[in-house]
Parts: C-alpha cells; sequence; structure tokens
C-alpha cells in the first residue's frame, strides 16, 4: 500500500514533532551535564571554572541527599502501597451492581482533577491545620489530641494529600481492566465450587496484574517528581524531613542558586528515573506488538 | 447469578459505595463549602455542614484584590494553546505513523515516550537559563512552548492508538471508488478520526491545567496561571480559609467539570495506550 511517494510524505508529517522533541531533549540535556561539571554559582556570574565531578562528590556526600533519597523511596513507595491496595478494593466495589452507580464513579474519580496546589492547601489549612482544620476537630470530638500533621509527621502528611489525587487513577485503570475480565471464566469456577477468596486470589488478581504493573510504572514516573505539594506546605522542612530529590534540586538551583551543585543533582535524578522507565518502557513496547 | 438475597445485596453495596464515594469527594465538598461561608463561620467550632449563612463575598473580594480573571485567562490561554499547537504537530505525525507505517515506526514511537521519562527537574536550569536569557521568563509564550513539548509525546501516542482503530480497508474502498488523496483525507477519514482527536484535546488541556512543576518556576506575576496564583496563598497572610476556598473552586470547577466528561480518554491517554 505505501509507495515510494507516500513514503516521503509520511517522512515529512513526521519530522516536526521528532525534531522539537529532539531538540527538548538533547539541548537542556547536554547543558545540565556541562553545567554539573563547572563550578557555576548564578550570584558570582562569570567566574565559572572546570571543576571534574567535584559537584558530584559534594553533592552525593551532602547528608541532605541521603536524606532527600529516603525520602522520595518513601514518598513513592507509600504513595503506591496506598492506591494499589485502595484502588483494587475501590475498583471492585465500583465493579458491583448498584444504585446511582455513575454518580459514585464520577464523585470518586474527581481528586485526580484537584490541581495539586489546591488539593495541598486545602490539606494543609482545612484539613491538616492543628487548630482550626477538620481533622484536629475530629481528634478532640473523640477525646483524642489534635497532632500538627505537617510538622510532626511531614513526609506521611503529604504521603497523604498525593495518595488522595492518585487512588482515583489507580482505580479507573483498574477498573478498566476489570471489566475486561471474562464473565464465563468467573461462572465456571464458581460451579466447579470455587471461594470468593480464591476466586480473587486466582482468577482477578492475575487478571489485574498487567494493569497494576502499568499503574505502578507510571505513577512512579510522576511520583518521582513530585514538587507542588512540598512547596506549598512545608517548603522540604522542617529541617529536610519532606525533601525529596526534586525539591533538593530546585532548592539548590534556584534558591541558593548554586547551579553547579544542582545540575549534578539533575543528573542524579535523571539516572533514577531512567531505571524506572527501562521497565516501564519494556512493559509499554510489549503491548504495541499485540 | 439471581439469588433471593440479590436486592438486599444491592443494597448494602449501595450503601457502601455511596460512603466511600462520598468520602474521597468530601475535600472538594467542603472546600466549595466553605467557599460560601464568611471567614469566622470558617474556623467555627464545631464547623457547620450546610446550616450558616450562604454569602458570594469571598468570591467578589477574590477577585478585586487580586485580580482573578487574569489569572484565569492565563490558564486558559496556557493550556488551549499549548494543546492547539500539540495537535498541529501531532496530527500529522501519528497519522503517518498509524497509516503508513515503516519498519522505524515502533522505534520512533518509544523514543516519543522515553522523553517523557526525563525528570523536569534534570533539565530546570538549562530551561530557566535559556528563558532568562531570551526574555521568555514570566511570559505566556514561554509556557506556551514549554506545555506543548511536555504533553507532546503523550498527544501523538493517544492520536496513534485512535488512528489505528480506523480500518484500513476503508481508505481502499475510497480509492476504488476514485477518491482523490485530498478527498480521501477531508471526507472519510476526517470525520472518522475527530472523535479521537477530541479526546486527545480534552486530555491535554486538563494536564496542562493541572500542571505545576513549570508553572511555579517560570512565572512570577505576569504570566502565572492558576496553579501559581493558588500558590500565594501558602503564605501566613494568606491564611483566609473562605478565600481559599473561593479561589480554589474557581480553579477547580472547570476542569473537574472537563474531567468528568474524558474519564475513559484518561486511561487510554496516560497508559499511552497500554490499557484501554
Amino acid at each position: 500500500m505505501a509507495t515510494a511517494h507516500s513514503r516521503t510524505a509520511a517522512r515529512a508529517m513526521i519530522s516536526p514533532a521528532v525534531i522539537f522533541l529532539l531538540l527538548w531533549m538533547i539541548v537542556p540535556l547536554a547543558m545540565t551535564l556541562y553545567f554539573s561539571f563547572l563550578r557555576y554559582n548564578l550570584l558570582m556570574p562569570g567566574m565559572e571554572e572546570w571543576t571534574g565531578f567535584e559537584n558530584y562528590r559534594y553533592f552525593l556526600t551532602d547528608p541532605a541527599f541521603s536524606t532527600a533519597l529516603i525520602n522520595t523511596l518513601l514518598l513513592v513507595g507509600g504513595v503506591l502501597f496506598i492506591t494499589l491496595v485502595g484502588g483494587t478494593l475501590l475498583a471492585l466495589l465500583l465493579n458491583q451492581d448498584f444504585f446511582g452507580q455513575g454518580i459514585v464513579r464520577v464523585l470518586a474519580i474527581a481528586p485526580f482533577f484537584v490541581m495539586p496546589t489546591v488539593s495541598a492547601l486545602v490539606f494543609k489549612n482545612m484539613f491538616m491545620n492543628p487548630v482550626n482544620g477538620l481533622f484536629a476537630f475530629m481528634a478532640e470530638a473523640i477525646g483524642m489530641q489534635p497532632i500538627d500533621w505537617l510538622a510532626e509527621i511531614p513526609l506521611l502528611s503529604i504521603t497523604l494529600m498525593v495518595s488522595w489525587t492518585w487512588l482515583p487513577f489507580a482505580t479507573l485503570i483498574l477498573l478498566t481492566s476489570l471489566q475486561s475480565l471474562d464473565s464465563e471464566q468467573m461462572e465456571a469456577s464458581e460451579m466447579d465450587g470455587a471461594g470468593a477468596i480464591s476466586r480473587f486470589f486466582y482468577i482477578t488478581v492475575p487478571h489485574l496484574a498487567r494493569a497494576g504493573t502499568v499503574v505502578v510504572l507510571i505513577e512512579t514516573i510522576f511520583l518521582l517528581s513530585i514538587f507542588a505539594e512540598i512547596l506549598v506546605t512545608t517548603n522540604g522542612g522542617p529541617g529536610n524531613a519532606s525533601t525529596n530529590l526534586t525539591y533538593l534540586v530546585y532548592a539548590e538551583s534556584l534558591l541558593r542558586f548554586d547551579v553547579g551543585t544542582g545540575a549534578a543533582g539533575g543528573v542524579v535524578a535523571i539516572i533514577l528515573a531512567n531505571i524506572v522507565a527501562i521497565f516501564l518502557m519494556r512493559a509499554i513496547g510489549k503491548n504495541l506488538d499485540a | 447469578m439471581a439469588r433471593a438475597s440479590s436486592t438486599s445485596r444491592k443494597l448494602t453495596v449501595t450503601v457502601f459505595a455511596w460512603l466511600v464515594g462520598l468520602t474521597l469527594f468530601f475535600p472538594v465538598l467542603w472546600t466549595v463549602l466553605t467557599s460560601f461561608k464568611t471567614e469566622a463561620e470558617a474556623i467555627a467550632d464545631p464547623p457547620s455542614l450546610l446550616f450558616f449563612n450562604w454569602t458570594l463575598e469571598n468570591y467578589v473580594v477574590v477577585q478585586e484584590r487580586s485580580n482573578y480573571f487574569r489569572y484565569f485567562w492565563n490558564s486558559v490561554l496556557i493550556s488551549v494553546g499549548s494543546t492547539v499547537i500539540g495537535l498541529i504537530i501531532a496530527v500529522p505525525a501519528a497519522w503517518a505513523m498509524a497509516f503508513v507505517p515503516s519498519p522505524r515506526t515502533r522505534g520512533i514511537l518509544m523514543w516519543m515516550l522515553s522523553t517523557k521519562m526525563l525528570p523536569p527537574v534534570g533539565v530546570l536550569i538549562p530551561i530557566y537559563l535559556i528563558f532568562r536569557d531570551m526574555n521568555l521568563l514570566d511570559t505566556r509564550t514561554g509556557l506556551i512552548i514549554v506545555m506543548m513539548l511536555i504533553n507532546l509525546p503523550i498527544i501523538v501516542w493517544m492520536l496513534y492508538t485512535y488512528f489505528k482503530e480506523i480500518p484500513g480497508e476503508i481508505l481502499e474502498a475510497a480509492r476504488m471508488d476514485g477518491a482523490q488523496l485530498r478527498n480521501e483525507i477531508i471526507h472519510v477519514l476526517t470525520p472518522m478520526a475527530i472523535p479521537g482527536i477530541a479526546s486527545t484535546m480534552l486530555l491535554n488541556v486538563i494536564l496542562a491545567w493541572n500542571e505545576a512543576f513549570w508553572t511555579l518556576n517560570l512565572t512570577a506575576a505576569k504570566a502565572a496561571p492558576l496553579t501559581a496564583f493558588i500558590a500565594s496563598y501558602s503564605s501566613p497572610e494568606g491564611l483566609f480559609y473562605a478565600k481559599l476556598s473561593a479561589a480554589s473552586t474557581m480553579a477547580i470547577a472547570p476542569i473537574l467539570i472537563l474531567g468528568w466528561f474524558s474519564q475513559k480518554q484518561l486511561v487510554r491517554g496516560l497508559t499511552f495506550g497500554a490499557v484501554k
């Protein structure tokens, strides 16, 4: 079907997209890599000099880095755990037949559309505030001491906020996958006397595994870059208690104006994201062949 | 699965599902309700759910003091502008890859996807410096370019999965009937592609509207969209719950409505077609 003529046309149609993305990827990446080997501070322009791996040494041995790395892993891991377990349960629930199914689905999906700065500030002020927050009020109502969420357990608080946003995403994808579950297989196993629990573990879970993998990988890509939620609630604090890798690099480069160290941190972040990306690409690429 | 207890089971599930749904939705509901309270009522102890003096004052104040509509307009221009430009670049590309596949198509698609994996913080400094030198910091043009580029892979991928579903035989049939390539595109393919293009547009407007890394880092007062405007409420003097709620409600309402229309496309778009 494809003639030489149409191939040339096709190439012309594809090239703008390719060129734009190539520029977007190569130019800044090369600059980040270059800056990461320079002593370069925006407050001292014209003083740039080559320092080899000095920035990397500084960034990687800074205690803030290990804190940020652990925080990043805890944040990503925590949100993944909550959204996967919660999302599976929620998808199973929403897949049942009940009155007002459409409305409940709409209600449950809504959090995903709330912009990060809004959800973070609403939780910070109206729910987690130790004096006027709704959680404090609820704690007092049952005779407990209200806690200052973002000061005492900042990372967990942010994990909960972010989970609220991503739970609908996991639910939606797992629900889509559930709906393609073969009902005949379910009925056959039921007739063979399989109980609800063994049906869940031997039929539903394996069926959801692929969708679950996609959820894990895509969420990880986005969660590694959590930024706004931290910026408007804790600014990474108290101390470094809620600083993740993204926020640390931001603070180095645009708060301390240390471009060299920030760039080295950026390269470290890219390497970490790539490790995840390799797995994600494999999962999606497999699907492309089908 | 007809059982005697099926009605009572359905009722139990109904109650439970509604409880869970309302709990998840509650923070949004609470924000909307608080936006109609006075500041004193917003922090009243005990808080009141519905029985307070409803007022629109907060909306008026937010608009008057901070010129809310300027930020709203920035959000509209940036999200719609970046999506439209993205579509103009992506439609031909996705089209060609879907209908004139070559041995390299797969590689190109995977490579485009890989650009999406680049953590924004890895290129923050260069983009910031390039923008500073080109006077693009705090401009809508600059943000439209960045938003377009970060969403371009998603747009190409979504369109590709939609175009792939248009059967190629239709093209051949039209060709047999003597249709020219131009007519083929206008009369046969375009009508079939419109739903896919519309869904892609919807999802990408939503993504751009809510994007909060580049908008926070590349804008100040002039070009700030709603994400950055809301972030300005994080300072202690912004601790006015009712006004924060009014501003938040206005910022999320348009996208909540659009979002409810795009549930299905959301899955396809954000999983790059891996789950449909």
